[in-house]
């Protein structure tokens, strides 16, 4: 899933300090199961800005509602109504639902109250682990099923590097070295032939925006204008 | 002669290659790299120029590489994956070739966050192999790594490193294999210090004729103190330092530690140059340019040859 976490306080904050009246949108997906966008940590968010605002004789006005999820228009259209009474919106979603709900009022400064970071296992309640990069193009098949885009520190194709330690990443004794896993995995499984070639260089396919359109669907002639 | 570097012609002769190392400056100082080169000039065969080592600022690689052309040296131009695109890496390979620039070191470099900018956005474009790959391409095929034909292909002499103390151990001599396969002429390796360990590792490299296709030369560091051998042994990823080296250093006496260290390296050196699949030894006096000299006299590697 997606996971995120709330911003410093005082970021967000400072962010909207001149608004009077704001609404807090929560996301009940990825955020919520990663405690850092739901319902709950809306409710705590606008708890600490109307005790700052008042503490800071700059009262506002609270909002707070939370949608199963912002990233797609069938949640975002019971925010209609709503929104229109609001100087400004803070989004709890990853940084995929701030910027559709951003795209779908134009018109209301939208603010993220979370910093997205990454796509990542759930290795125990609070504990996430970043597993994918989406670089769109996967090498799992041949790397043991463990990603060096995303979990050698380099991105090597062809490791690993002269600073594996003992199994570890030169950048810290906490953090695996991928090829080194890798090298077990594949050893273990009696696979290593298969990264005993050589890799080219890649070519990445993440360096502009994608859009993503399934066989047998296709994007309607005209976009709905809203 | 893929290059004609002074390197190349050296080793193809078949003599005992010799290289040194010189770190840039962190400002624009050219004195200080005209003051290191001096030690250096006629105590080596070509000079590895280091690319932003460890992650630190310096005067850029090629820049510093042309100061030593100037001053008569042959430079060995090092390049690492983390600073620059494979569009850039293709721009500098021509401009430094085009200025006379030889020999070059491909490397991944150390991450980013082990220097002074430790959130700089790493860029990782190409890995190392796939940079000496790419150098071949350019020099054997004439062409940039798109395809596109080369007007004027750089003959640059490809090196590359290999670390024999890195885990897995098993798998180094086959991360070699996958470099000489790649492309690359020379191989300069880690800092040795774990002679069995090196041993092992260059019979597996002759077991796979991999020496037969590449020159090897043995990187070599002297121990300038106690501390130094401690840090390089905790500290440093991927260099191993045994006990028995500290205990020795530690067994020197007061004041005689840097005397003992560079004894050492030169036993290794004489031991290098009795070993198969050894063409030569990469010298890496640390910040320690001006001991050169005496180091090199030491070893027994003067006068350098003159290959024409």
């Amino acid at each position: 899933m997606i996971v995120a976490k709330r911003k410093p306080f005082e970021e967000i904050k400072e962010m909207i300090k001149d608004y009077k009246k704001v609404l807090n949108v929560g996301c009940g997906t990825c955020v919520a199961v990663c405690l850092a966008g739901g319902e709950k940590e809306v409710a705590v968010l606008n708890a600490e800005i109307d005790m700052a605002r008042k503490l800071d004789n700059n009262p506002v006005e609270l909002g707070a509602q939370t949608v199963e999820r912002q990233c797609d228009h069938e949640y975002l259209e019971e925010l209609d109504d709503i929104v229109g009474d609001y100087d400004a919106i803070i989004s709890m979603a990853c940084g995929v639902g701030i910027q559709f709900l951003a795209e779908r009022f134009p018109d209301i400064p939208v603010y993220p109250g979370v910093d997205t970071t990454g796509m990542s296992a759930n290795q125990a309640v609070g504990w996430y682990e970043e597993r994918c990069r989406s670089c769109g193009q996967c090498v799992l098949g041949m790397t043991a099923a463990i990603c060096p885009v995303t979990m050698c520190a380099k991105g090597l194709y062809n490791g690993p590097c002269g600073g594996t330690n003992q199994g570890s990443c030169e950048i810290a004794m906490d953090q695996d070295c991928a090829w080194f896993r890798i090298y077990e995995r594949l050893e273990r499984q009696g696979r290593l032939k298969e990264i005993i070639e050589y890799t080219p260089p890649v070519e990445w396919n993440d360096q502009v925006p994608r859009t993503l359109i399934q066989p047998g669907y296709k994007k309607p002639e005209k976009a709905k204008e809203s | 002669m893929k290059s004609g570097s002074n390197l190349e012609k050296v080793l193809k002769a078949g003599h005992f290659a010799f290289t040194g190392e010189l770190g840039p400056p962190r400002g624009c100082d050219v004195e200080e790299v005209r003051e290191k080169a001096q030690h250096l000039k006629g105590n080596v065969d070509s000079v590895n120029i280091t690319d932003n080592q460890t992650a630190m600022v310096r005067m850029s690689s090629w820049a510093a590489s042309l100061i030593l052309l100037q001053e008569g040296l042959e430079p060995n131009f090092q390049m690492v994956c983390r600073d620059r695109n494979r569009l850039a890496m293709q721009a500098d390979i021509l401009g430094a070739y085009a200025h006379g620039i030889k020999n070059m070191l491909c490397l991944s470099g150390d991450h980013q966050m082990f220097g002074d900018h430790p959130l700089a956005k790493g860029v990782f474009d190409i890995d190392s192999i796939q940079l000496i790959n790419m150098v071949k391409i350019m020099r054997d095929e004439g062409k940039f790594l798109s395809g596109a034909d080369l007007h004027g292909t750089p003959k640059m002499f490809i090196g590359a490193a290999s670390n024999p103390f890195a885990d897995p151990f098993e798998w180094r001599v086959h991360r070699l294999a996958k470099k000489v396969n790649a492309g690359c002429d020379f191989i300069q390796t880690q800092c040795i210090y774990n002679m069995e360990k090196f041993r092992e590792f260059i019979k597996q490299a002759n077991d796979m004729g991999l020496t037969e296709k590449t020159y090897i030369l043995a990187g070599v560091t002297p121990m300038k103190s106690v501390g130094m051998a401690k840090y390089m042994k905790s500290k440093v990823p991927g260099i191993e330092v045994p006990d028995e080296i500290i205990k020795r250093l530690q067994g020197a006496g007061k004041g005689k530690v840097a005397d003992e260290g560079i004894k050492f390296a030169c036993e290794q050196v004489e031991e290098f140059k009795e070993m198969k699949g050894v063409h030569g030894v990469h010298m890496m006096a640390i910040e320690w340019e001006h001991m050169v000299p005496e180091i090199a006299e030491r070893a027994k590697v003067l006068p350098r040859p003159v290959v024409d």
